[in-house]
């Protein structure tokens, strides 16, 4: 069952996302072929990879905005309840299996205050603590005091991504930076624990990217909720990570602590690519490793 | 020409001794270009000989609106934009007055003395009319627009078969009375049930749909329900309607039909006319569209409400959020069809006839424009679209002194759908958002700031 090219040492035996042979096919074009990995429970799990290696897509199957065409992923809940993510919808991924996700390009409600866009978050705990909306419209006092404890979920939460000031401004006023940070802090809100973050560092400035390290530090330590995370900035993705995935045309090419995948030859070359006389030499070097024959051009 | 737009309060003096420049020679030129196009007219008599009339008195009037509307758009309506202009870059609640902030309940309290003060105006059977005419029927609509903005408004689902709803609960009520004898107190629950239960049936298939797509196929919706109400004769008696459905009583205690012992002005010894029966009916859909607004109210501040207006912002990020789309947009169309449906029970109730001829499309377009216009989501901003647009056209019915400027043969009549539709163009071109932009959050931290217009979405599905 588990994926035979582990190659980190600082496993163990808890893994809280497991992702077996996932292929994802858009027509005649392979997204995704045969990759597997797992992410550890209480880590940072980085994914990276060059432009258009399947990254997002892979999360899109994670969260279950894809359904993928093969495969299986396994999220296993704290008490130990098992979910398989490819048979659930979306909602009820991030409902019952507690996997949250942000998104590439921002998705805040931008016409809704900051506070409102933590309270839309916690829209199921409210649910059910409104009785499905008859109890609540009544005025019932079991509704009054879930209302008032999810605006302190929400304080909480504003205060870690630094928003406190601007709760009551409409989401869309922000600055690029706040909005990436409220988009965590809104995932966050659902009460995750697995929390998967599209590119969270994209397009912010280097006092930003160190906000943002800080931001996801704390999210681990004080909720206990595993990271997965997308990125190309790799000062966020060596500083914070504890195991990376390299993902290139589909699959895997390297898997482990950022040290060595810092150091595999062909991560190397799928992000730099080599000069023209070392081809013969890479592609040798991979045959060794892989047995395969031709790995990348 | 429009440099005084910066200093208006500098140049006081200097700016009406401008704007009386200005406006002479707009004057001036309006004069000179229509001299020969209005002030002279050439016609033929009888006998073919080319007759040349004067017509000064109509050039009189063209020169005098050029003139005098330059001077005010100089004078004052420039000034009066640019002060707008400066203060909507302030922030928006800087000093609201009094009767701003408490517009909702002098509203409420005017409406309550409404009719009374229309009997003591115009006299019992002289205020049938305004209680009638203008009270009700723009209540009725006020309701409608309000339930359509739970769909339309909130949750952002563009529904363009709404008089489907309204339909409903209008037939609900006429044929469960006419069939079971079951009186207006027990249907109109059961309308609202009967309407939200056809919002199910329409979400269902939409779910799917977004945008134009969603529009078309409501539109196509609305006229099933019509066409149904034609063809359907054993049941619906087609386009003859369903005549003498019975009125509502109080509650049953007292009762409006003429031969009934407890009938209402019999009870009070009073004199025999059917406007103690409008004013009844004015309280009832005033009672109505007051609980539209409080569940309305109550629901944003839920998290089902909360969910509609995600919903709108963004169906994808709701949906990350764990939040069940199919489910939020059923109880969305659902309960925005269930207030169509009790509007069209009371609609029954009051005409006492239904046809199909009254659901047709364009009761749709006009209960969506009053949303639009009012603004989507605010529901004071809608009761004002309502007033302005079901009680302006019933006043271009009241405009007979049109006459004495445009001539005996001028009937406001005609002219009324082509002022309104003017009216709606100048309006959505000078408040694009509709009356009332900005919306009001449902929970704050520290103070509640108004989020403007420009971040709401509208949806688009």
């Amino acid at each position: 069952m588990v994926s035979e090219t582990m190659t980190t040492n600082t496993m163990t035996a808890d893994p809280i996302l497991k992702v077996e042979h996932l292929s994802m096919r858009f027509g005649g074009l392979m997204a995704i072929n045969d990759f597997s990995f797992e992410a550890q429970r209480g880590e940072i799990t980085a994914l990276i990879g060059p432009n258009g290696a399947g990254k997002t897509t892979v999360f899109n199957c994670v969260t279950g905005f894809y359904k993928p065409t093969m495969g299986m992923i396994t999220m296993r809940q704290k008490g130990g309840k098992e979910f398989l993510l490819e048979r659930l919808n979306d909602f009820e991924i991030t409902r019952d299996a507690k996997v949250a996700r942000t998104f590439q390009n921002i998705r805040l409600f931008s016409g809704l205050t900051v506070l409102e866009n933590l309270l839309v978050a916690q829209h199921n705990t409210l649910m059910k603590a409104s009785g499905y909306t008859v109890l609540g419209l009544l005025g019932l006092p079991g509704y009054k005091k879930a209302a008032a404890e999810s605006i302190e979920v929400a304080r909480h939460w504003l205060e870690k991504a630094d928003l406190i000031e601007r709760a009551d401004d409409p989401a869309g006023d922000l600055p690029y930076g706040a909005q990436r940070r409220l988009e965590i802090a809104r995932a966050m809100c659902t009460g995750p624990e697995v929390l998967c973050l599209d590119e969270p560092a994209a397009g912010l400035n280097p006092r930003e990217s160190l906000a943002l390290n800080e931001l996801l530090r704390s999210i681990r330590k004080e909720s206990g909720t595993s990271i997965l995370l997308i990125e190309h900035d790799m000062s966020v993705v060596m500083e914070i990570s504890d195991h990376v995935v390299v993902l290139e045309y589909g699959q895997k090419i390297s898997d482990g602590t950022p040290d060595h995948v810092k150091n595999d030859p062909k991560v190397i070359a799928a992000y730099l690519g080599v000069e023209d006389d070392e081809v013969e030499e890479v592609i040798e070097e991979i045959e060794e490793i892989e047995g395969t024959v031709g790995g990348t051009h | 020409m429009s440099n005084i737009s910066h200093s208006p309060e500098s140049a006081g003096g200097n700016l009406t001794a401008r704007a009386l420049r200005e406006g002479i020679f707009a004057g001036i030129v309006a004069l000179g270009l229509f001299v020969l196009f209005v002030g002279l007219e050439t016609t033929q008599n009888i006998r073919n000989e080319l007759v040349l009339n004067q017509r000064w008195g109509l050039l009189a009037i063209f020169v005098a609106v050029a003139a005098v509307g330059r001077f005010l758009t100089v004078a004052y309506i420039r000034p009066w934009m640019d002060a707008r202009k400066a203060a909507a870059k302030a922030p928006v609640e800087a000093d609201e007055s009094f009767f701003k902030r408490n517009f909702s309940k002098i509203a409420i309290v005017a409406l309550l003395i409404y009719p009374p003060l229309m009997v003591m105006l115009f006299g019992v059977q002289g205020s049938l009319k305004w209680v009638d005419n203008f009270g009700i029927q723009i209540l009725i609509y006020v309701m409608l627009a309000w339930g359509l903005n739970i769909v339309v408004g909130l949750a952002g689902l563009l529904d363009l078969g709404y008089v489907a709803f309204y339909a409903v609960g209008a037939y609900s009520y006429a044929l469960l009375s006419q069939y079971f004898g079951l009186s207006f107190w027990v249907l109109l629950p059961l309308a609202g049930i009967l309407a939200a239960f056809w919002g199910m049936i329409l979400g269902f298939p939409v779910l799917r749909l977004k945008g134009d797509y969603l529009a078309i196929v409501t539109l196509a919706f609305g006229e099933i329900i019509r066409l149904v109400l034609i063809n359907w004769t054993e049941v619906t008696r087609g386009t003859f309607g369903v005549s003498g459905i019975p009125k509502a009583s109080v509650f049953g205690i007292w009762s409006f039909d003429v031969g009934a012992p407890n009938n209402f002005a019999k009870v009070f010894e009073l004199p025999m006319s059917s406007a103690y029966y409008k004013i009844f009916l004015f309280y009832l859909i005033l009672a109505l569209a007051l609980l539209t607004a409080y569940v309305t109210i109550r629901l944003r501040r839920m998290p089902i409400g909360r969910a509609w207006e995600a919903l709108r912002e963004d169906e994808i990020a709701c949906r990350s959020l764990g939040i069940n789309t199919v489910t939020t947009k059923l109880t969305a169309f659902s309960i925005g069809a269930m207030f169509g449906g009790f509007a069209g029970s009371f609609f029954a109730v009051r005409q006492g006839f239904v046809s199909p001829e009254s659901f047709v499309f364009l009761e749709s377009a006009i209960i969506l424009a009053i949303v639009v216009l009012g603004g989507m989501g605010s529901l004071v901003g809608i009761a004002v679209a309502a007033v302005v647009m079901v009680g302006g056209t019933e006043l271009l019915r009241e405009m007979t002194f049109l006459k004495a400027i445009f001539g005996p043969d001028f009937t406001p009549e005609l002219y009324r759908m082509l002022i309104f539709g003017l009216a709606m163009v100048i309006v959505m071109v000078w408040k694009p958002r509709g009356f009332v932009g900005s919306r009001e959050p449902t929970a704050f931290l520290k103070e509640r700031k108004a989020v403007s217009g420009s971040f709401t979405k509208e949806g688009h599905g």
